[in-house]
């Protein structure tokens, strides 16, 4: 037995760091606020605070003749967003972020499944690689690749070509609206590659809220009498859902905030991301740029209420 | 009659393992039927087989005369009390009862109704709009229990159900069950590795090891003329003698099971014993000892004096208490 050993107290740690150890331990309060203090600066001010001060701007106006701000409270820009053109950008907005929210949820469902129930090891490894791999690399060589795999020109239509499917893909682009002359100009071009980058940020949740679903409850669903199906639907999906929801808010919400995107691969139509990129920058509207950025905020708090009360999160 | 469960050399391998190997087993129908073994001796992996959660890699399984080879388990009128409970936490315990005859389609009114009463006869009524995080193991392993018992399977199958209960509440429980099922008349195959739960429980008791069912019998069967040395083993501290040993006693040189409670002490003729330890046990007091031939175990009733360890006694039995065995494991 060593000499400090002996005695039941034991002497005080020597120099600073000894005694801020004591002090922190008497005052656990005191680490606290040493600890939380920058970041809730950093948030506060910097992060929330210039956000304020951009929604600050959505209640002033623009001169239409000098082009000028003015500094007058005011809802008129508010009206402007309503206004045929604004509104039509708000809306396919929208529905592109719910389209691509609806079907990047439903490819992340089996694959999330997969990786919960039955991955082990080795594969669960394999697993996070794949998803993970394509967010290392730059999303703009992403989107670029994408261009280039749908354009007309594009390996896609080739393949379609070698299987002697064209007509499918020409019946495909024959839609109205959301079709066009090719992929990489069209509607649904933009939407498989907003799902090819926002769908890791879907499985990943929605795995999480599978892998704490024991899998005897699937076990206990089945010897009670319920099929697969209903097994899902009354088991798995509602247990799943908090994963789910936490999923659409990513998707949802880079959806609705992107302005890349639809930029490089699509329509020459508008989105709130480029409308807000446009307003600000070369328009120099500034008031109506920081009333088209509330729009996603408003839109995720309705979401995110309803969500909450259709139950979203009562198996959290 | 036809059996309630039958298995005709059933096997189910993972791989090499043979968790369970030709197998033949019949429960009858009504019949509180325990399966007793140490952990990985496939007891849980037959529960398995007649819930369909196995199937069986090769043999017969028929469940009311009916073969259940391929069937899965949502179309088997058999409920499971699982060993953890596996109760749904997003649901109440209400909803938790009521789920398999809200799958059968049975109204809402109807099945809260049904559920209410299976929840009456585990002793838990009112507590339908709890969530299951919200009570206790006990109370928990009771939903589970009114929750498969709520659609009046053919047969109850029941994983361990009191494993995770401390004593009082276990032997409470036991009492519980034992009244339930003869309540509902429903056939009852219950998985334990507690002998004493399987002994004061069931009607028949089949004793597994490695795979293979290695007696099955009343619970005065198996307690009083174990079949194998591992039987003896197993189900209660029973003495077992080697041939060597019950040669040296002048008896015959096979493997002998000697009960504890069978030893009695004695003040002339009989064996030399040297007391090496005792302990209290209220009910009784538990001796062993060192003979010259075998070390052995005794259980003296209260009200007897114990003597002190260190202290030679004179021990003798009963032939007839003297029960040879398979030397089979």
């Amino acid at each position: 037995m060593t000499a400090s050993a002996q005695t039941a107290v034991l002497p005080g740690r020597q120099g600073a760091v000894g005694r801020l150890s004591d002090l922190f331990w008497r005052k656990p309060g005191l680490l606290l606020f040493l600890m939380l203090t920058p970041p809730l600066l950093w948030l506060g001010i910097v992060y929330v605070g210039s956000l304020l001060a951009l929604l600050l701007q959505s209640f002033f106006s623009i001169d239409e003749f000098s082009g000028l701000i003015n500094y007058e409270f005011t809802l008129v820009t508010y009206g402007q967003l309503l206004q045929p053109a604004n509104f039509d950008i708000i809306l396919r907005t929208l529905l592109m972020a719910a389209a691509v929210t609806l079907a990047s949820a439903a490819i992340a469902f089996p694959i999330a499944y997969y990786a919960a129930r039955f991955a082990k090891g080795k594969w669960k490894a394999v697993f996070y690689l794949g998803i993970m791999l394509p967010l290392w690399s730059s999303y703009l060589v992403k989107v670029y690749a994408w261009k280039l795999i749908l354009a007309k020109e594009g390996i896609l239509t080739w393949l379609f070509a070698k299987l002697y499917l064209t007509w499918l893909l020409d019946g495909l682009l024959a839609i109205p609206v959301i079709g066009g002359n090719s992929l990489s100009i069209s509607y649904i071009g933009t939407f498989i590659v907003f799902v090819y980058v926002w769908l890791p940020f879907m499985i990943l949740p929605v795995q999480a809220a599978l892998e704490r679903v024991p899998g005897n409850l699937v076990e206990a669903s089945g010897d009670l009498g319920a099929d697969p199906r209903q097994t899902f639907r009354y088991v798995l999906f509602p247990l799943a859902l908090p994963g789910i929801v936490a999923g659409s808010i990513f998707t949802f919400s880079l959806t609705m905030g992107d302005y890349i995107i639809p930029q490089i691969v699509g329509t020459s139509r508008l989105f709130i991301g480029q409308a807000v990129y446009a307003q600000q920058g070369t328009a120099g509207n500034i008031p109506l740029a920081a009333a088209f950025s509330v729009v996603p905020i408003v839109i995720m708090g309705l979401y995110l209420a309803l969500a909450k009360r259709l139950g979203a999160f009562d198996a959290l | 009659m036809t059996a309630a469960v039958s298995f005709s050399k059933v096997s189910r391998h993972f791989g090499t393992v043979k968790a369970v190997d030709a197998v033949d087993l019949t429960v009858a129908p009504g019949e509180f039927f325990a399966m007793l073994g140490p952990s990985g001796s496939g007891k849980t992996t037959c529960l398995r087989l007649i819930a369909g959660f196995e199937q069986p890699t090769s043999g017969e399984i028929d469940i009311f005369g009916e073969s259940a080879v391929g069937v899965p388990p949502y179309r088997r009128n058999v409920n499971t009390v699982f060993q953890d409970y596996a109760l749904f936490p997003h649901l109440n315990i209400l909803d938790n009862v009521a789920y398999g005859l809200m799958i059968r389609g049975v109204g809402r009114a109807e099945r809260h109704r049904a559920a209410e009463q299976a929840l009456e006869m585990v002793k838990l009524p009112g507590y339908g709009t709890r969530k299951p995080g919200q009570l206790s193991g006990g109370q928990r392993q009771r939903v589970a229990l009114a929750r498969a018992f709520v659609n009046k399977p053919k047969v109850l199958l029941l994983d361990e159900p009191l494993g995770a209960l401390d004593l009082k509440l276990r032997e409470q429980m036991q009492e519980e069950l034992k009244g339930l099922q003869r309540a509902l008349g429903i056939t009852f195959v219950f998985v334990t590795h507690d002998q004493g739960e399987a002994l004061s429980m069931a009607d028949r008791v089949a004793v597994f090891n490695d795979g293979k069912i290695v007696q099955t019998g009343t619970p005065h069967d198996i307690y009083n003329r174990p079949k194998t040395r591992f039987v003896a083993d197993f189900v209660g501290s029973s003495n077992v003698i080697a041939p060597q040993a019950m040669q040296a006693l002048g008896g015959e040189a096979r493997w002998t099971s000697l009960r504890p409670e069978a030893i009695r002490l004695v003040s002339e003729g009989g064996v030399n014993a040297t007391v090496r330890s005792t302990s209290f046990l209220g009910a009784s007091t538990k001796l062993f000892v060192d003979t010259a031939i075998a070390p052995l175990a005794l259980s003296l009733p209260a009200g007897q004096p114990a003597p002190q360890e260190g202290e030679t006694v004179l021990i003798a039995w009963a032939p007839a208490d003297l029960h040879t065995m398979e030397d089979a494991a």
